[in-house]
């Protein structure tokens, strides 16, 4: 039984294990987790329902590469983000920065929160008032 | 009657917003740099890697910077119409050879034919995420200025020169 949990948890360790980038870790551990967590947040184009941690084809390692290179220079993680969006644009990150061009983005889930409330309001407040309208209860 | 009205209103208005939306490419992106300047590169040439293909050699000419590679479908697919291209003299090419090698893209110019005033050789994909390329083949229209006019995403064929293309090349204001 033992033996059969220490496999069942081997196999499912596995995938978190083999990781697509297979470059040296940093000196720097703080970089590191920086790095990883950049890596995280962008978008691979060639792939575009992978980040470029998750994706292997070339142009997620070569985007590394650049990030990685970055990092190394000493810029912030706002430099490598706008090195990025010069690119490519907004679409590149997952979490799109808020500004004029996303505005419309970020603020669609309120709106559609407001719309929808106020129309779960309305159709509420109808229906109470029905059974007093409605002469067939007799009342 | 308002409801119904309403409710013809929101289909009618989904109709248009999924056809429009439905047709369109999701994994197509737009280009960053239309209307602005070419981002800077300087790569060696393939052929000779002492000459430099850089913002220099493109100054003072509408020209069309192609980005391909040997191992790009598409690239083959839009060789013809490359070559065709070339052969009018309407505009000069230049090739940026994107992540490749250098003998494999020498023997594709040497077997397809080569349109290209010069290509410089990217071979570590550094000059195209400067230039936003995610995908080969691109094709960028660059006026004299430098300045990025416009951005075709895979093969470029007739139809989308004549639709995207031939009226930029005549529209006044720009260097030719």
């Amino acid at each position: 039984m033992r033996r059969l949990v220490v496999a069942v948890v081997a196999m499912l360790l596995a995938g978190t294990v083999a990781s697509i980038d297979t470059e040296p870790a940093f000196d720097d551990p703080a970089l590191q987790v920086r790095y990883d967590q950049i890596i995280e947040e962008v978008r691979c184009l060639k792939c575009q329902n992978q980040s470029i941690k998750d994706s292997n084809a070339f142009l997620a390692a070569d985007l590394r590469r650049e990030i990685r290179r970055l990092l190394e220079e000493g810029k912030s993680d706002a430099d490598i983000y706008d090195f990025l969006v010069t690119r490519y644009g907004e679409f590149a990150l997952y979490r799109p920065r808020a500004s004029g061009k996303t505005l419309v983005l970020w603020l669609a889930p309120a709106i559609f929160l407001v719309l929808g409330a106020g129309v779960l309001i309305r159709v509420l407040r109808r229906r109470t008032t029905l059974p007093i309208d409605d002469d067939s209860l007799g009342s | 009657m308002l409801k119904y009205v309403l409710l013809i209103a929101a289909f009618v208005g989904l109709v248009v917003v999924f056809s429009i939306g439905l047709t369109r490419d999701p994994s197509a992106l737009p280009s960053t740099y239309i209307g602005e300047p070419t981002p800077v590169f300087d790569l060696p040439e393939l052929r000779d890697p002492g000459r430099r293909v850089s913002n220099e050699t493109l100054a003072g000419q509408m020209s069309l910077v192609n980005v391909w590679a040997t191992w790009c479908v598409g690239c083959r697919q839009e060789h013809g119409f490359l070559m065709e291209l070339a052969r009018s003299g309407r505009i000069p090419i230049y090739g940026i050879n994107w992540r490749d090698n250098r003998s494999d893209a020498l023997r594709w110019l040497d077997q397809y034919g080569d349109p290209y005033e010069m290509s410089g050789f990217d071979a570590d994909g550094r000059a195209g995420i400067d230039w936003g390329v995610y995908g080969a083949p691109e094709t960028f229209l660059v006026d004299g200025n430098g300045v990025v006019l416009h951005k075709h995403l895979g093969p470029l064929d007739a139809a989308a020169w004549q639709r995207d293309f031939e009226p930029k090349l005549n529209a006044p204001g720009t260097l030719q």
